[in-house]
């Protein structure tokens, strides 16, 4: 073994270099901002942080294009997009308070790791002040929790989950998507109506965070309706053929299949439930039938001809008949040559949203935003009239239930609306047991340094 | 000096110095201009340097020395990382504990996998841990999460609410921290157009970057580290001997996982969320090319590796057409948008493609990783054909 040889000499030496060092940092500072990232020149910084690849790349580049609209629009280029139709008019079309917007993106990779170190670049490199995007309800809540504590204000995409503005609610974290709850309550009495009250349903559920969450919420409210809940049956979140767990169904008796399935997840699922001829089976003297609670454009074009007559619910579509959808489908639409999905659709009113609360508000304080959005009543992004809770913040708006068309003529139009479930039917309290009950509180907003 | 031979010790100040002054030389370009694109000298992305610098100089203890080729190694990251976040949960915030217990957890993981891979050498060794890799990975994500028995958090990460005990806590702060020095807490020098961050978390890491080194360099130059390299060199002549080598493979393969647990409990120290994907074979992979890009067997490879595939996947996945755009701006807009068109592939999300290229190349030209190009390179400056400052033991491709 080599031998330690410690001189008195070597080891001050060494010992006062390694101290220098260490003590260098703390000798400089430079003068404080008010708050973290405070725009100082011409323009201010946002961040897109969305999936570029893994599974959900296509969603995630669907919400970069509709956030670069976002800006376009923002920055007075373009034909203005919902910036017209917006019922909130503070939005001169000259950047936010007069700073022009620019942005930088990132790739989640569906990743919270590779989320949190896109996000944290973003703000400590880039200077971003806001961070938009995120297409998996893991992410948003890992996101949402550094914007947290860095204090810059969040705006979540595409996340579907309760826990997103329940247990894990945050006071910097807001979110525009509908959720799991809503779901179960849109989708409930359209199951009724269509299917009776009397239904035996089997559940396959991806075996994560949100696939759980939804099967809680999608089986509270059928159980409500008077239907039975046969079996629910966990699927793991790779599995890529799910034969075996479909082969069950129909020998459990049960008349309903509930897929809690998303993305490649749900196209697999539903497509081996076709093949096994699910649906044109009769049990217990009723047609069987595939439920799938939360459908998207691209899963939809994924699954071709299966989804046909499949019922799910959604956030938005852009064939609703309104003003701020006509504007913005049309604004899309010519810009890329194509519709936009449900995914881009929040991404871009959550972009639209936050400047309109810092121009509102005066500033791109974070606690001057969540001011300036909680409690916001708004119209005119497609949605219909939406407020933001205070308590959770949460948006509050109609849901749609979709059914998978029988006749499509473009391969656009592939979901047909079924019905818009008024929003009171989907509201529930701040404090109900799926969202963390009285425990979960937003705490309270960090402007950060 | 400290044990080490002249050479060792230039190379070991030579780590020391370039790390501590990492906040210098990774911001070379001013902070207004276009090049500040390539700027890495921001906290999260130098915390990720030598964390990841650490679990990839512990991985080569085992594959550079021992030629073992595990392809599990992340599973020891991420249960380093729970440990260290459920020590947050439990204790307080306070970075001491849990970096203790997340080095302990990894270690006796690992010596539990270990004990059962190690009956197997080559591609079977390599297998079996990706197997228990794995399986660690979906009890993460799935298994262990179930809410009546949360012990992951799965998809969404461990984290620690306000509602958690904290026993130790009282008003201490509410981020990591090192008896009271946040590890977030970033000061920054500006000296003209340039701005220098200091963190930390980084310093923290460093340190035991640092340390981490140091005790790789003691294992590499011990009689210990001989007898690893003669496993590597022909394990079945060395049993021939009579001597028992499984010992000295389980006892390496301890010490690399318990690096990997050390890495993963500064990860959660810098930022206090542990996902399961951390787990998963595609880190397992990545601490491989980490290592292999850098020159395995070698002292400095695996930390340049590693600094490598962080620079790319931090640095290149964020340039997008609208940077390349401000690039070429200048030139006329038909060029401009050529050029955008075919550099526009390997960039932004295709930055994998990029870094594939680059380790093709690496291992085709310099199958020493980049310290073998280092070292080509300084003999070609300096006309002399230098004894190889590294004793790598004939540089040979990834096996």
């Amino acid at each position: 073994m080599s031998k330690f040889e410690f001189t008195r000499r070597g080891l001050i030496k060494s010992g006062a270099a390694v101290g220098a060092g260490l003590a260098m940092p703390t000798i400089l500072t430079r003068p404080a901002y008010s708050y973290t990232n405070e725009p100082k020149g011409g323009t201010v910084t946002l961040g897109f942080n969305v999936p570029q690849t893994g599974p959900y790349a296509d969603e995630g580049n669907d919400e970069l294009l509709a956030q670069k609209l976002a800006v376009e629009h923002l920055n007075g280029e373009g034909d203005g997009g919902c910036l017209t139709t917006f019922t909130s008019k503070a939005l001169k079309g000259n950047g936010i308070l007069g700073k022009k917007v620019t942005f930088v993106t990132g790739d989640t990779q569906t990743k919270s790791d590779a989320a949190r170190a896109s996000a944290k670049s973003m703000i400590e490199k880039d200077g971003a002040i806001m961070i938009n995007g995120g297409s998996s309800s893991g992410v948003a809540v890992a996101v949402q929790g550094l914007c947290q504590e860095a204090g810059v204000i969040f705006m979540a995409g595409l996340t579907h989950a309760n826990d997103t503005t329940g247990k894990d609610r945050k006071a910097n974290g807001f979110r525009h998507f509908f959720n799991a709850y809503m779901s179960g309550a849109a989708l409930a009495p359209v199951l009724a109506k269509e299917m009776g009250k009397d239904r035996r349903a089997y559940h396959l559920t991806a075996d994560y965070n949100w696939g759980w969450t939804q099967e809680e919420s999608i089986k509270a409210s059928t159980e409500a309706l008077g239907w039975e809940t046969v079996n629910t049956v966990k699927t793991p979140l790779a599995s890529t053929d799910f034969s075996s767990y479909i082969a069950p169904v129909i020998n459990a008796g049960a008349d309903v299949l509930v897929l809690n399935h998303y993305g490649g997840n749900m196209v697999n699922s539903l497509t081996n439930a076709i093949q096994f001829g699910l649906l044109d089976k009769a049990v217990n003297g009723k047609d069987f039938k595939i439920v799938v609670p939360l459908y998207s454009e691209l899963m939809a074009a994924g699954a071709g001809d299966n989804i046909k007559g499949v019922l799910g619910s959604m956030n938005y579509n852009w064939q609703l008949d309104n003003e701020g959808s006509k504007t913005f489908v049309k604004s899309f639409g010519e810009k890329y040559g194509r519709p936009p999905s449900n995914s881009a659709q929040t991404c871009y009113a959550q972009v639209l949203l936050y400047a309109d609360a810092c121009e509102r508000a005066g500033t791109f304080n974070p606690c001057g935003v969540v001011e300036a959005l909680e409690g916001f009543e708004f119209d005119g992004l497609g949605n219909g009239p939406t407020t933001y809770r205070k308590e959770d913040h949460q948006c509050f708006k109609d849901v749609l239930v979709v059914r998978g068309a029988q006749n499509p003529t473009t391969k656009f139009d592939t979901l047909e609306i079924v019905e818009i479930t008024p929003v009171a039917n989907v509201t529930y309290p701040p404090n109900h047991p799926m969202f963390g009950g009285d425990e979960a509180t937003l705490g309270k907003c960090n402007p950060g340094a | 000096m400290f044990g080490l031979d002249k050479r060792d010790t230039t190379l070991f100040l030579f780590v020391v110095a370039i790390t501590l002054l990492a906040p210098f030389l990774l911001n070379p370009f001013p902070t207004e201009s276009a090049l500040a694109q390539f700027n890495a000298g921001y906290p999260d992305l130098m915390q990720r340097f030598v964390i990841f610098g650490i679990f990839a100089i512990g991985f080569n203890i085992l594959f550079g020395l021992t030629g073992y080729l595990s392809f599990g190694h992340a599973a020891f990251l991420g249960v380093g990382s729970y440990a260290a976040v459920w020590m947050f949960k439990l204790l307080s915030f306070n970075i001491v504990p849990a970096i203790i217990l997340s080095v302990l957890v990894a270690g006796v993981f690992s010596l539990a996998i270990g004990y059962i891979c190690l009956r197997r050498s080559g591609i079977y060794f390599s297998i079996l841990t990706l197997a228990f890799a794995q399986m660690s990975f979906a009890m993460a994500y799935s298994v262990l999460s179930n809410p009546n028995f949360n012990l992951t958090n799965g998809e969404t990460g461990l984290q620690v609410y306000a509602d958690d005990p904290q026993i130790l806590k009282g008003d201490g702060p509410d981020f990591t921290h090192l008896f009271g020095l946040e590890m977030n807490t970033t000061k920054t020098l500006e000296l003209g157009a340039w701005a220098f961050q200091f963190n930390a978390g980084f310093y923290v890491c460093a340190f035991f970057m640092i340390i981490a080194f140091y005790i790789a360099m003691r294992i590499f130059r011990s009689p210990f580290g001989l007898m690893l390299r003669a496993i590597k060199t022909n394990q079945t002549r060395l049993n021939y001997t009579g001597l028992n080598s499984r010992p000295y493979t389980l006892a390496a393969f301890v010490i690399s996982g318990m690096y990997a647990g050390l890495a993963g409990g500064l990860l959660a120290v810098t930022d206090p969320l542990a996902g399961a994907e951390r787990m998963q074979w595609t880190a397992s992979g990545e601490v491989v090319l980490m290592t292999i890009l850098g020159g395995a067997g070698t002292l400095l490879g695996p930390i340049l590796g590693a600094a490598f595939i962080k620079y790319f996947e931090n640095i290149f996945s964020k340039i997008n057409d609208t940077v390349l755009h401000s690039w070429f701006s200048f030139m006329p807009e038909s060029i401009d948008n050529f050029l955008v068109a075919i550099l526009y592939p390997f960039v932004g999300k295709g930055w994998h493609l990029t870094l594939g290229l680059m380790f093709m190349l690496i291992v085709i030209f310099l199958p020493g990783g980049l310290v073998d190009g280092g070292q080509r390179l300084w003999n070609r400056i300096t006309g002399k054909n230098r004894t190889q400052a590294e004793p790598v033991a004939n540089p040979k491709p990834a096996e």
